[in-house]
């Protein structure tokens, strides 16, 4: 299955890809009207320090720890894709405590849970930020 | 110092109803025209800092951002215009020479633009490169004069001097480790590589992860000897002798120790943080002699199993001088036009140092026929092509092949700021600073080139099916093919084409 | 109006051969037959032909045609040619008059061979000796133009359709073992005799059909080794090619033909390593001598003819054999109409050469 792969090497800490996911997660079509004023919470996340930076998501796990911890069935494998079901999401957070990668969090109103669902259920089709990144440092692909 | 104030050449205008403060111009921009303010959620920018090289512009998720040059202005005056000021209050204020980089961006004419390419029509059927075959592969070097025989009577192929063999007579000219970054040099090596073309070290040596594209390296060896030993030499497909650079003819070359850093010291063989001085003039060649015995040193060493090629600018005197090396052994003359570019220049030499590639070829091309040796040598040109037709119409007025850099550094990312000599170079390409250098993947990089050259090569096809030629070989030297437009009697005939209507 | 040589004037033509291998002599009314079916290729703007064999009782001597235009040239012209030939025969070239021709020049031929002492002196050898004269005359002598210059072969050439020009020269009374001949079809009027082909040198003579792309660079090329191309036609250049690559260089004919209708790299590629090396080398080698572009040559030598067409096979022509003679033609039209029974009658491919030589013993 293609997932999505960072490498340290290429990324330059530029956070577009925190802006592409935000935009392409808020239904908008127009990233001004989308982000213009506004904090994002976006789905992948850079973290950096000491001149070292990568971005972090969703690894879409073979053996997710997230799934079996759900305890209403909101989180499932959809052909190797963990989604969240917002209309079963009771917000315990259990997967965000137990996500080894820290790759699942509150969602905008921290009523469910929000994580990177590799763009299939939004208008892009594919990953947004392997898309923005300027770099190359994300890659969408099949290892 | 009131008195050297000068104000900003270019302006950074930011459109605030787009801006979404992503700062992700703050971060791209390593000479920090761009800042935040937590108050107010505002980006702020410092235009003094701008050299408008487009970082902030091309990664500006909302399109907020534009450069744009200034309308302050000193009183108009078509003498003393506001470049004219500006430099002498520079000057004035520092005592130093001004410097620049990349190519002569004066607005000499171009020759180039005022010459058109032939096409058949009735007479003789113009070829689809589609259907049928198109070839531009070239070999460069000298061609023996006679053939020989075996006993046997079938031709001795043994006899053929050392050469090159291009897919496509383009080549990436000489820009050093160093003065380019390491990623630089890897697009340009993977690229040469998958082309089947040859890339320049330059003057800074061979980075020994690069011992394995020697088939496709051409090695340097210029006035400062950097990075020159045996292994090198052997490592590339030629040696390449730089006497001269179409930016800068006559003067040698300085890196600053800034830049001799750790691999950059290491390839270079100088200790790091020492500045990397090139002489004016090689030291053991003062005269053509000397050269020749460069030449045959440099053959000695490497077994004659290698291509010499000797590097000149455009100087006034160059087809006598092009003649001079073409008897002194060397296999490549290659010719640097007064637009080449480089990483660092004084400005006066770099605007008015040398001549026009175009004219420069020419005569160098006519007098090595008049002399009956243009057989002995092949003729390589830079300084500024821009692009396919530049192309088709160096090897129609006699070149063998072209060297491109300044373009080759755009595919890269480039956008011709003209700041090289900071040593900040937003997009990763003339820079030693790590956090620049990681922003040229060479993934990207090398394939950007590659895209380049190919549709180049499509594009020249294209160009020559239209002329009923099938064959590069067929096109070089062919003059007929060319007209020239606008130019005076003096410019046609140094060209040696004639006028369009003629 | 400007002449040829001032300006290029590029042209279609028409082209035939005929050649016995047997050494039989034929005279010229069957070439002149062939060539008049095709009269459609030309357009009355030049015509000329080629024959070998024709001059058995001087087949010792260089036979010197030469077009004068005035007095003046005739007196010049002839001081060069006793200071360098010890010469036989001088005599006009008999013509036929007709109408249809005009504007003729006077055309005389000289038998000679250069001066022994001379050719010790400049240390040259014999034939380069007489291409060096017949250039000199050329480019120095205004008004003077030696179209032939072989041994025991002779051009002859006018502005007219080629059958016409055949009876002006008398061709009927000629006997040769090889006889080419082409009809020009120049896109303005040249309206000089010296324009129309074959154009030869020495005992090479070629007629082409076709206008090739590489002219300039082909030329750039050859005038670096004492050629000096005055015509500025196609013909003249792959003549000094041929006379280059044949006499100078060595090269065989077929390897001459590799050299100007080089396969193509995506060929070459496929080959066996040696092959692949010859062809390599003679590809880069002499790789200013490619011709590109459309063309069919037919070329003369002494005991030979050699067909060939360009690589892309942009221009027709056909070969055809019947007993011991071989015909080559634009159409195959100008074959039927002399020899309508034919034992084989083939189109040869792109590049491919088709070289016919008098059979062993056989003295033309």
């Amino acid at each position: 299955m293609k997932r999505i792969y960072v490498n340290e090497k290429w990324c330059l800490g530029c956070h577009l890809c925190e802006y592409y996911c935000a935009f392409a997660n808020s239904g908008s079509d127009d990233m001004v009207k989308a982000l213009k004023d506004i904090r994002i919470h976006p789905r992948i996340r850079i973290e950096e320090k000491q001149g070292i930076s990568f971005a972090v998501s969703c690894r879409h796990c073979a053996e997710p720890l997230c799934v079996k911890s759900c305890i209403t069935g909101a989180l499932r494998a959809d052909n190797g894709v963990i989604a969240v079901d917002k209309n079963k999401c009771v917000g315990c957070y259990t997967c965000i405590m137990i996500c080894p990668y820290g790759a699942i969090m509150p969602g905008v109103d921290g009523s469910v849970v929000q994580k990177c669902e590799l763009c299939t259920n939004n208008a892009f089709g594919e990953p947004a930020c392997v898309q923005g990144c300027p770099n190359r440092a994300i890659v969408f692909e099949e290892r | 110092m009131p008195i050297d104030f000068l104000y900003p050449e270019y302006e950074v205008i930011r459109n605030p109803q787009r801006c979404i403060a992503c700062r992700v111009c703050e971060r791209q921009c390593a000479n920090e025209v761009h800042s935040y303010d937590q108050e107010l959620n505002l980006m702020k920018s410092d235009e003094s800092k701008c050299v408008n090289c487009h970082r902030c512009v091309a990664l500006c998720p909302t399109r907020a951002l534009k450069i744009v040059k200034t309308d302050h202005t000193f009183k108009t005056n078509a003498n003393w215009t506001n470049e004219v000021i500006g430099e002498i209050y520079r000057q004035a204020g520092t005592g130093g020479m001004l410097l620049s980089s990349m190519g002569n961006p004066k607005p000499y004419p171009v020759y180039w633009d005022k010459i058109l390419i032939n096409a058949s029509q009735v007479t003789n059927p113009s070829i689809d490169p589609l259907r049928e075959p198109m070839e531009t592969r070239t070999f460069l070097g000298k061609r023996p004069e006679k053939p020989e025989r075996n006993l046997d009577g079938t031709l001795k192929t043994e006899n053929l001097p050392p050469n090159l063999e291009l897919s496509v007579p383009v080549m990436f000219s000489a820009m050093s480790y160093g003065s380019i970054s390491y990623n630089a040099h890897e697009s340009l090596a993977r690229a040469a590589q998958e082309l089947g073309i040859y890339y320049n070290t330059g003057e800074g040596g061979l980075h020994e992860d690069f011992y394995r594209y020697g088939a496709n390296t051409i090695v340097q060896v210029a006035s400062g000897r950097f990075g020159v030993h045996k292994d090198y030499l052997e490592a590339g497909a030629a040696i390449e002798i730089k006497i001269g650079q179409g930016a800068k003819p006559g003067i040698g070359g300085h890196l600053p120790g800034a830049k001799i850093v750790g691999d950059v010291s290491r390839t270079r063989m100088i200790p790091e943080g020492s500045d990397a001085i090139s002489p004016a003039p090689h030291h053991d060649i003062y005269s053509i002699e000397d050269l020749r015995q460069l030449v045959y040193s440099l053959k000695e060493a490497t077994d004659y199993k290698k291509p010499v090629i000797v590097k000149i600018a455009a100087v006034h005197n160059v087809a006598a001088i092009a003649s001079g090396i073409a008897r002194s052994g060397a296999d490549i003359i290659a010719i640097d036009g007064y637009r080449g570019g480089t990483g660092a220049a004084p400005t006066r030499i770099r605007d008015n140092v040398g001549i026009p590639i175009e004219l420069a070829l020419a005569a160098v091309d006519e007098r090595l026929r008049q002399e009956k040796i243009r057989n002995n040598v092949s003729l390589v040109v830079g300084g500024s092509i821009r692009n396919s037709a530049d192309i088709v119409k160096a090897i129609a007025l006699g070149a063998d092949a072209v060297y491109i850099a300044t373009a080759a550094l755009l595919a890269l990312g480039c956008h011709l700021c003209r700041s090289c000599q900071t040593g900040k170079c937003n997009w990763g390409i003339a820079t030693q600073r790590p956090d620049l250098v990681k922003r040229l993947n060479p993934d990207i990089g090398y394939k950007r080139l590659v895209n380049l050259v190919s549709a180049w090569q499509h594009e020249i096809k294209e160009m020559m099916g239209g002329m009923g030629i099938n064959s590069i070989e067929a096109l070089k030297g062919n003059r007929l093919m060319l007209r020239g437009i606008g130019l005076n009697e003096k410019e046609l005939e140094i060209l040696g084409i004639k006028h369009a209507g003629e | 109006m400007r002449l040829e040589g001032d300006v290029r004037i590029p042209s279609g033509c028409a082209i035939s051969g005929i050649f016995s291998r047997s050494g039989k002599k034929l005279n010229g009314e069957a070439i002149i037959r062939s060539i008049s079916t095709m009269h459609d290729r030309s357009n009355g703007l030049g015509g000329g032909f080629a024959a070998y064999g024709i001059y058995p009782r001087n087949k010792d001597l260089y036979a010197i045609h030469v077009f004068y235009d005035s007095v003046r040239a005739k007196e010049e012209c002839e001081k060069e040619i006793m200071a360098n030939f010890d010469v036989t025969v001088a005599e006009k070239i008999p013509t036929r008059k007709m109408p249809i021709i005009t504007d003729e020049p006077a055309i005389w031929r000289y038998f000679g061979i250069p001066f022994e002492k001379l050719l010790k002196d400049t240390q040259l050898d014999e034939r380069e000796f007489v291409a060096r004269c017949v250039v000199k005359i050329n480019t120095q002598i205004k008004g003077a133009y030696v179209f032939s210059s072989g041994k025991n072969m002779g051009v002859f050439k006018a502005v007219g359709f080629p059958e016409d020009v055949g009876r002006y020269y008398c061709l009927d009374k000629y006997e040769g073992y090889c006889w080419t001949a082409h009809g020009r079809y120049p896109t303005n009027t040249p309206g000089w005799w010296g324009g129309a082909h074959p154009f030869a040198m020495l005992d090479y003579s070629v007629v082409h059909n076709g206008e090739i792309s590489s002219y300039d660079a082909n030329r750039r090329f050859i005038e670096m080794f004492g050629y000096k191309c005055t015509l500025l036609t196609d013909t003249e250049v792959i003549t000094y090619i041929i006379d280059y690559l044949n006499r100078k260089q060595h090269l065989t004919l077929h390897e001459v033909a590799d050299v100007i209708a080089a396969p193509f790299w995506s060929e070459i590629d496929r080959l066996p390593q040696k092959e692949k090396e010859r062809f390599t080398y003679l590809r880069n080698v002499y790789s200013s001598l490619l011709i590109t572009g459309p063309f069919s040559i037919l070329l003369g030598f002494s005991g030979g003819m050699m067909a060939l067409n360009d690589r892309l096979k942009l221009r027709s022509m056909v070969v055809a054999e019947k007993g011991g003679m071989t015909y080559v033609a634009s159409e195959e039209c100008a074959i039927r109409a002399i020899e309508p029974n034919l034992d084989k009658i083939w189109s040869p491919k792109g590049g491919e050469p088709v070289i016919v030589t008098l059979n062993k013993g056989v003295d033309a």
